[in-house]
């Protein structure tokens, strides 16, 4: 099967290990990889803050980036969302794109069937499911049967899983006390877990919540889930 | 009398102190978190609730459609019932028409039900510079009132008071209202109502007017619903002669059947009751039981205006239940003051910006106060898209081009043609990551520096993924 | 006045002006959640209204009057007021002294009254709600508001329904109506449920079966 990568604008420049985390899970489990240069940002944050004609210039070029893919991987949650929800309103082309477009562990669990990926991960991991991957795509149990099934790897549940980190795009600069108060009760909620990892399915709140974490120099770090289904034994991840 | 919201701060300011009060984020943390597990409980015991939900959102759209249709209706049953409608286009007209109404009574004092409408004009205040006492009677209220406070819930308007703080505002502030609190009060919550139950019995025997809003108006048979608790209402709408009843115009629904389905999701959603302990039902005036003169005011006051907004209409569907405040986390955090408005939460953020505007700092504010989560719109009774109407809200705001925005769209036009050219792109990815060593922790200017007040900024990785990809796999 | 009530109105007209027709409301919720054996109902209203603070007693027809006056002897109650229709026999054995409410008690007149007795129009079972609608036996809305103790008689199984939508059609909207459930509580101290505000602060509810 051949698909495209959606990587997100923020996967690209900020957490690349996360792309190379997906081309490398995806292609173990004998997919073949594209990824159309053309593409970009998808739009998200400008729509989200209410330029709605700023996003339309990204949403023609993610469209036209990805013609002729009939499955569009990402591994942001919140981009699949921005896709699947917004794109529609922006006209019948933008519209097409929308069910073409799957979020990592949706591709994983519903198109590849699944859940088992073969990974090793020897660590306690918990696990933060983001709003929009939660709530608006519905992922549901998809990444927690993921993570379950990784050898060596063991779940602990998140007290408060369902409740936003605060971070919500320009939410955190636009109002930062609520956003911070939001993040420190997440990174309380973690760490009472004793966990490791913490992991999740959405950079931008591990960007968020990563920073937190590092600020306070906490023994926990924020990973994404394709890094820790990306590594196996014979070749750990970082 | 209860403080205003006149001159308040922006959100993120009035935030910025709430989030530092260590007793308001315990108050409101321990409120929100008790109601929001219930809630939960009472609804999953209907394994209808989605349908009951959609039924709610249709029948509410349905009402604003034909509202004018709905409304002469309703007039009519009122009329034919023995009751007088009047219609108040906004604020200052309500109060107007409230305040002629009581005094032609001859009397000086009222009764009040808790009614959002009510707040919402400023009723209480208006009244008593007309030299009428406006007494609330709901526990809350009444907490706010005697504390000369804000309300900051829309079902719990003292939600930020704890036991200990009414407690204290009881024994200082009753007495100068009426009787006394009890002495040696306690904080429990029964010796706390109990001394609700003694204070205020006294006006319910001797008032003659009460006034009320209603959480529903059925326009085929002109009856008003009050749902409540406590039995304050009841009294209320009971036990004067004049009842005089403000409620916004939206509030009104088509027949006597839909009530089947909020009167199922309208408790549960709010105290998370399988029904609320009082509704009260009356149509007109009845020989020989309750008030014998029955006004209704139809309140506008900026509803037209969110009716004429197709995506914002929807926010006119609210029951005014209140769960998307008990399950939002920015509303947790930040508490209803920070609002500006007697609607806080999602749902203020939505409706206090369509109903006033958003030319004042504050309300221009609202539709940023929340990280889009979508926690509102899953619990909401009615299905309105909280999430759907802030993002438009912010469109309207930023096209306004406000204080502050005009830098923001230019900035955002920016990063948008960066985006739309790669080459552009790669150049800058590849300068970030020549330069990161060179990053400090914290950074200076607008948006940079709230992000780093609190955060680090992450590692810039040696090449972005493009570059990796062109190296490795092209 | 006229002229705010065209105003609004055209403002009303504007605004929905062009917007498509929603679509039709469906009412595809169940009718009910319970299931329909009138034992069974009894025994979920019985539950329900307990599970809301209120006291809950079975009797029959000729248990009524016993039953009233040991409740209102347990509770201390000295004067019961008596809506007018109440049926005599129910205050047969009770040695409290009836106050008719014809004329008409005054409020003060009510707050000095301990007690009062009713029939109802109809319960529901799924939420634990007794509806009261001012008919005979029931009085007008006062009458069980202002009493401190409220005792009420149900019959079973005719005035028992299942659920909210089968309840409503049973009702006159033109009627004052009043819906129970439980004595008069809040949720206004850190939004926790306590019993016991302004309206009665014990129900008694008598369901009576055998009728």
């Amino acid at each position: 099967m051949r698909v495209a990568l959606f990587v997100t604008c923020v996967n690209d420049a900020v957490f690349p290990s996360t792309g190379v985390a997906t081309v490398r899970l995806l292609e173990r489990l004998g997919v073949t990889v594209d990824f159309p240069a053309a593409q970009s940002c998808c739009g998200q944050p400008q729509f989200n803050t209410g330029y709605r004609a700023e996003t339309a210039p990204l949403v023609r070029r993610t469209v036209r980036a990805f013609e002729g893919y009939d499955h569009v991987v990402t591994p942001s949650g919140s981009c699949a969302a921005m896709v699947r929800h917004h794109y529609p309103s922006f006209g019948t082309d933008a519209g097409a794109l929308a069910p073409r477009v799957y979020e990592l562990t949706e591709f994983l669990v519903d198109v590849l069937g699944v859940t088992d990926v073969g990974a090793y991960f020897p660590h306690r991991v918990t696990y933060h499911p983001s709003c929009h991957g939660l709530r608006l795509l519905g992922l549901g149990e998809r990444p927690r049967r993921l993570l379950e099934a990784v050898k060596g790897l063991e779940l602990v549940e998140l007290p408060g899983a369902e409740e936003c980190c605060g971070f919500g795009g320009t939410f955190a600069v636009k109002n930062p006390d609520v956003s911070a108060a939001m993040g420190a009760d997440k990174i309380t909620n973690a760490l009472s877990t004793g966990a490791e990892v913490l992991c999740g399915a959405d950079n931008s709140c591990l960007l968020h919540v990563g920073g937190m974490l590092r600020r306070q120099e906490a023994p926990l770090r924020a990973l994404h889930l394709a890094e820790i289904l990306a590594s196996t034994e014979e070749e750990p991840w970082a | 009398m209860s403080g205003t919201f006149v001159g308040m701060p922006a959100f993120p300011k009035a935030a910025h102190e709430a989030v530092r009060d260590e007793r308001l984020r315990a108050n409101l943390r321990h409120a929100t978190h008790t109601i929001r597990d219930k809630r939960a409980r009472a609804v999953a015991e209907l394994d209808d609730w989605a349908a009951l939900r959609e039924a709610g959102k249709r029948i509410k759209d349905d009402t604003l459609r034909h509202l004018d249709t709905y409304l002469l209706q309703l007039e009519e049953s009122v009329t034919a019932a023995g009751g007088t409608v009047h219609w108040a286009a906004d604020a200052a007209e309500a109060n107007r028409i409230v305040t002629d109404l009581v005094k032609a009574t001859g009397e000086t004092e009222v009764v009040k039900v808790k009614s959002m409408a009510t707040q919402e004009i400023g009723l209480n205040e208006h009244l008593e510079a007309e030299g009428v006492a406006a007494y609330e009677t709901d526990l809350a209220e009444l907490i706010v009132q005697l504390g000369e406070d804000r309300p900051s819930h829309i079902l719990v308007p003292a939600i930020h008071r704890n036991r200990g703080e009414i407690r204290d505002i009881f024994r200082d502030r009753m007495g100068s209202w009426g009787r006394p609190a009890p002495d040696g009060l306690s904080d429990t919550p029964a010796e706390l109502a109990e001394a609700a139950r003694l204070h205020l019995r006294e006006k319910f025997l001797r008032a003659k007017v009460g006034i009320s809003g209603a959480n529903f108006m059925v326009a085929e048979t002109g009856t008003l619903v009050v749902v409540e608790s406590e039995g304050n209402g009841r009294m209320c709408l009971t036990l004067p002669e004049t009842l005089i009843s403000v409620v916004g115009i939206e509030k009104v629904v088509p027949t006597w059947r839909d009530l089947e389905v909020f009167l199922q999701t309208l408790p549960r959603s709010s105290t998370a009751e399988r029904m609320n302990p009082y509704t009260s039902m009356w149509t007109g005036t009845t020989d020989g039981d309750g008030p014998s003169a029955f006004h209704l005011v139809l309140l506008d006051n900026g509803r037209t205006d969110a009716l004429a907004d197709e995506v914002g209409r929807q926010a006119l569907r609210c029951i005014r239940c209140s769960a998307c405040l008990n399950v939002c986390p920015v509303y947790e955090r930040a508490g209803g003051h920070a609002y500006g408005s007697v609607y806080p939460g999602p749902i203020g953020a939505i409706l206090t910006p369509q109903l006033r505007g958003t030319a004042s700092e504050v309300d221009a504010s609202l539709p940023y106060a929340s990280s889009l989560c979508g926690a509102c719109y899953e619990v909401c009774p009615v299905a309105i898209d909280i999430p759907e109407v802030l993002v438009h809200l912010r469109e309207r705001v930023a096209e306004e081009g406000g204080r502050g925005h005009r830098l923001e769209r230019a900035a955002i036009k920016a990063s948008t043609w960066v985006l739309d050219h790669p080459g552009a792109l790669t150049a800058g990815e590849r300068l970030a990551s020549a330069a990161r060593k060179a990053l400090p922790k914290r950074l200076p200017g607008p948006g940079a520096r709230q992000w780093t007040d609190h955060r680090d900024l992450p590692e810039l990785p040696a090449e972005p993924f493009r570059e990796w990809w062109r190296k490795n796999r092209t | 006045m006229t002229d705010s009530r065209a105003r609004v109105l055209a403002r009303i007209r504007a605004a929905v002006d062009g917007a498509p027709e929603p679509p039709a409301v469906a009412r595809d919720y169940l009718p009910r959640h319970a299931p329909d054996a009138p034992g069974a109902l009894l025994d979920l209203l019985h539950e329900n209204l307990a599970d809301y603070r209120a006291h809950v007693h079975r009797t029959t027809p000729d248990g009524v009057a016993g039953l009233v006056a040991r409740l209102l002897a347990e509770r201390g109650a000295a004067t019961v007021a008596v809506p007018p229709g109440l049926p005599d026999e129910w205050l047969g054995a009770t040695e409290a002294v009836r106050r008719l409410d014809e004329p008409r008690l005054t409020p003060y007149e009510l707050d000095g009254t301990d007690a009062v007795v009713t029939g109802c129009a109809v319960a529901i079972a799924e939420t634990g709600t007794i509806v009261l609608d001012g008919g005979p036996g029931q009085g007008r809305r006062a009458l069980t508001l202002v009493p401190d103790l409220h005792l009420c008689v149900v019959r079973a199984p005719e005035q028992v329904v299942a659920s909210v939508p089968l309840a409503l059609p049973r009702l006159a909207p033109g009627r004052p109506l009043t819906w129970i459930s439980g004595p008069s509580a809040t949720s206004d101290i850190e939004l926790d449920r306590v019993e016991g505000v302004h309206g009665p602060r014990t129900l008694e509810v008598l369901l009576v079966t055998g009728g």
